[in-house]
């Protein structure tokens, strides 16, 4: 990737985490740790990957992307705002009585959303059923579905993996936020699901491990993604809950609750740096 | 028409037939051939998708289907929809609002032989609490035709409620099947029987029971759960000032629940309910199930005569 891309990409991912503060923040409630851990791969979907429009955001022939760990929404919504989907000033309304972005993902409601989400193990299933969708009308548009590490846990998860390479859905690529922490702890404390590696491959995945904060990665992953025929791609991000903001990265009080005032300011100062 | 036919076995002929006139796909849980969704398959293979023994994921993957512009009919056993699934109903189709239709068959007692892990008596309650979702249960094979087809032109989820067991065929081929609106079977002034899916048979036998003894019972047919015709329930309220409701389920939270909420706030009048008290199901043949569950013209009759005896 050059260079100049790279540093673009960057800035918008900076501001992207800023704009997830900005949200959590206002709201005084939310999902930080891990909607930071996937700032990059959403950034790297959005601006570089996925055929969307925002000026048409139902268009049938759109790739579609379904946040299956919706609960970190402020990540999505960031970046939907940041596509143009809608306006920027309006991501402090998160969480809102009357605001259209809800505290988990509403396709009837806001603008970009593909899936209602937010009850975990349910996305990556609907995820499916928008690839099989393209398989039985004969479109060619890709469906992209990220799921949580601790999501993984949901047994519907993996009835869905098993659909997905039962029905060869090449044109899905299922993404594993592997942060590594959910809410009660170490993922591998609370439920290993690992290897998912291993897990997916006996599924029937073709199956990419990769540093999901490094956008050379990120784009090379996604390009052989595409060269996959016959089956599904799994792309296990490994990533860093919290990233950008020091004082989150790696920490699991940070899962689902927002900074106070004194906390936002240092959090908007280290991520301005990056901008 | 002489023939008995089960209402799953409509299902899954409406499905073969009307795929040709309907661009939809069906989705199955290893159940094609007791749902009677194989019968479409057989016609249309490459529409049929077998989502195996995996009904919450069969549910989000019809969810994905309809959001992406295609409309997918998900069958299994009313049990494993309503029940196993009622959280994907709920959440995946419910919520977003979803075009997905589910074709839920073996409701109720009448599963028979299988016992109460199968006998679902609660669908009808479960799929009343989500908002915007209509319910179908429908009384014979031509009505459940009809509510085939009624789903597909109905742009929402729909759940429909279909039976194991053989029923006669009650309405002409004429029929004319409207969503939300309650079918009138037969008129009468003392008391009304307000029924639905297969009570709706017996409900008649014990309304020409009555009339023997000089009770006039007027029966409505319920097919449509939700919406509820309120105002078929609250004429039956002001004319005849006495319901009995029958239903091939709990009588918690199902058909006579909603017409006692209505009538409650509208109109009140004596309401009791035939049903399966708050009880499990248990193995047996069909007709002893019945009679064990007090789904009899006999036991509607007394109740109508309970409920005769309420009128002020």
């Amino acid at each position: 990737m050059e260079m100049s891309k790279k540093l673009q990409l960057a800035r918008l991912a900076a501001q992207v985490r800023l704009n997830i503060l900005d949200e959590v923040h206002a709201a005084r409630s939310g999902h930080p740790g891990g909607s930071l851990s996937i700032a990059d791969v959403l950034t790297y979907l959005y601006f570089c990957e996925m055929k969307v429009d925002p000026k048409n955001p139902k268009d049938p022939a759109r790739d579609r992307f379904v946040l299956s760990k919706g609960h970190t929404a402020p990540a999505l919504y960031a970046v939907l705002a940041e596509k143009g989907f809608f306006p920027r000033e309006d991501l402090i309304t998160l969480r809102k009585v009357d605001s259209y972005l809800q505290g988990h993902p509403d396709m009837k409601g806001t603008p970009g959303v593909d899936m209602s989400t937010g009850s975990l193990g349910l996305g990556i299933s609907a995820a499916c059923g928008m690839a099989l969708a393209a398989k039985l009308k004969g479109q060619d548009y890709r469906t992209y579905t990220v799921v949580g590490d601790g999501e993984s846990e949901e047994g519907q998860v993996w009835e869905a993996c098993m659909f997905a390479a039962h029905y060869k859905l090449d044109n899905l690529c299922v993404m594993i936020d592997w942060n590594g922490l959910q809410i009660d702890g170490p993922v591998a404390e609370v439920m290993n699901p690992t290897p998912h590696d291993e897990k997916l491959r006996a599924f029937g995945f073709h199956v990419i491990v990769i540093d999901g904060h490094n956008f050379d990665e990120i784009e090379a992953a996604l390009n052989e993604a595409k060269t996959v025929k016959g089956k599904p791609t799994a792309i296990i991000l490994k990533t860093v809950k919290g990233k950008g903001v020091s004082f989150m990265e790696n920490q699991v009080g940070w899962h689902g609750s927002a900074p106070n005032d004194e906390q936002y300011e240092k959090a908007v100062a280290e991520l301005k740096a990056a901008l | 028409m002489a023939d008995k036919i089960a209402t799953r076995e409509a299902y899954g002929a409406a499905l073969a037939e009307l795929g040709e006139k309907y661009d939809f796909v069906v989705l199955d849980a290893d159940l094609a051939a007791a749902t009677k969704t194989g019968i479409f398959k057989k016609k249309y293979p490459e529409r049929h998708i077998n989502c195996g023994i995996a009904e919450g994921n069969m549910i989000s993957v019809a969810a994905g289907l309809a959001a992406a512009g295609t409309t997918p009919f998900a069958s299994t056993f009313a049990m494993f929809a309503a029940g196993r699934a009622f959280e994907q109903i709920r959440n995946s189709v419910g919520y977003p609002h979803l075009n997905v239709k589910i074709g839920a068959t073996h409701a109720g007692i009448t599963v028979g032989e299988d016992g109460a892990t199968h006998q679902c008596n609660e669908d009808i309650a479960l799929m009343r609490t989500i908002p915007g979702m209509t319910i179908i249960n429908p009384v014979d094979a031509v009505e459940a035709r009809a509510a085939v087809e009624a789903a597909l032109l109905h742009n929402g989820p729909v759940y429909m409620r279909f039976g194991r067991y053989a029923l006669p065929v009650i309405n002409d081929a004429d029929y004319k099947f409207e969503l939300g609106k309650g079918v009138t079977m037969r008129e009468g002034t003392d008391v009304t029987l307000i029924a639905t899916g297969l009570p709706v048979h017996l409900a008649l036998t014990a309304a020409e029971m009555l009339a023997a003894e000089g009770i006039s019972a007027r029966v409505v047919n319920i097919h449509t759960i939700k919406p509820l015709d309120k105002d078929i329930v609250l004429k039956a309220a002001a004319e005849t000032g006495a319901i009995v409701t029958v239903e091939e389920h709990s009588v918690i939270g199902g058909l006579g629940a909603a017409v006692c909420e209505v009538v409650c706030e509208g109109l009140p009048v004596p309401v009791l309910r035939v049903g399966v008290e708050d009880t499990f199901g248990r193995s047996g043949t069909v007709p002893a199930l019945l009679e064990a569950y007090g789904l009899t013209p006999e036991n509607i009759v007394a109740k109508a005569k309970a409920a005769l005896a309420q009128k002020k």
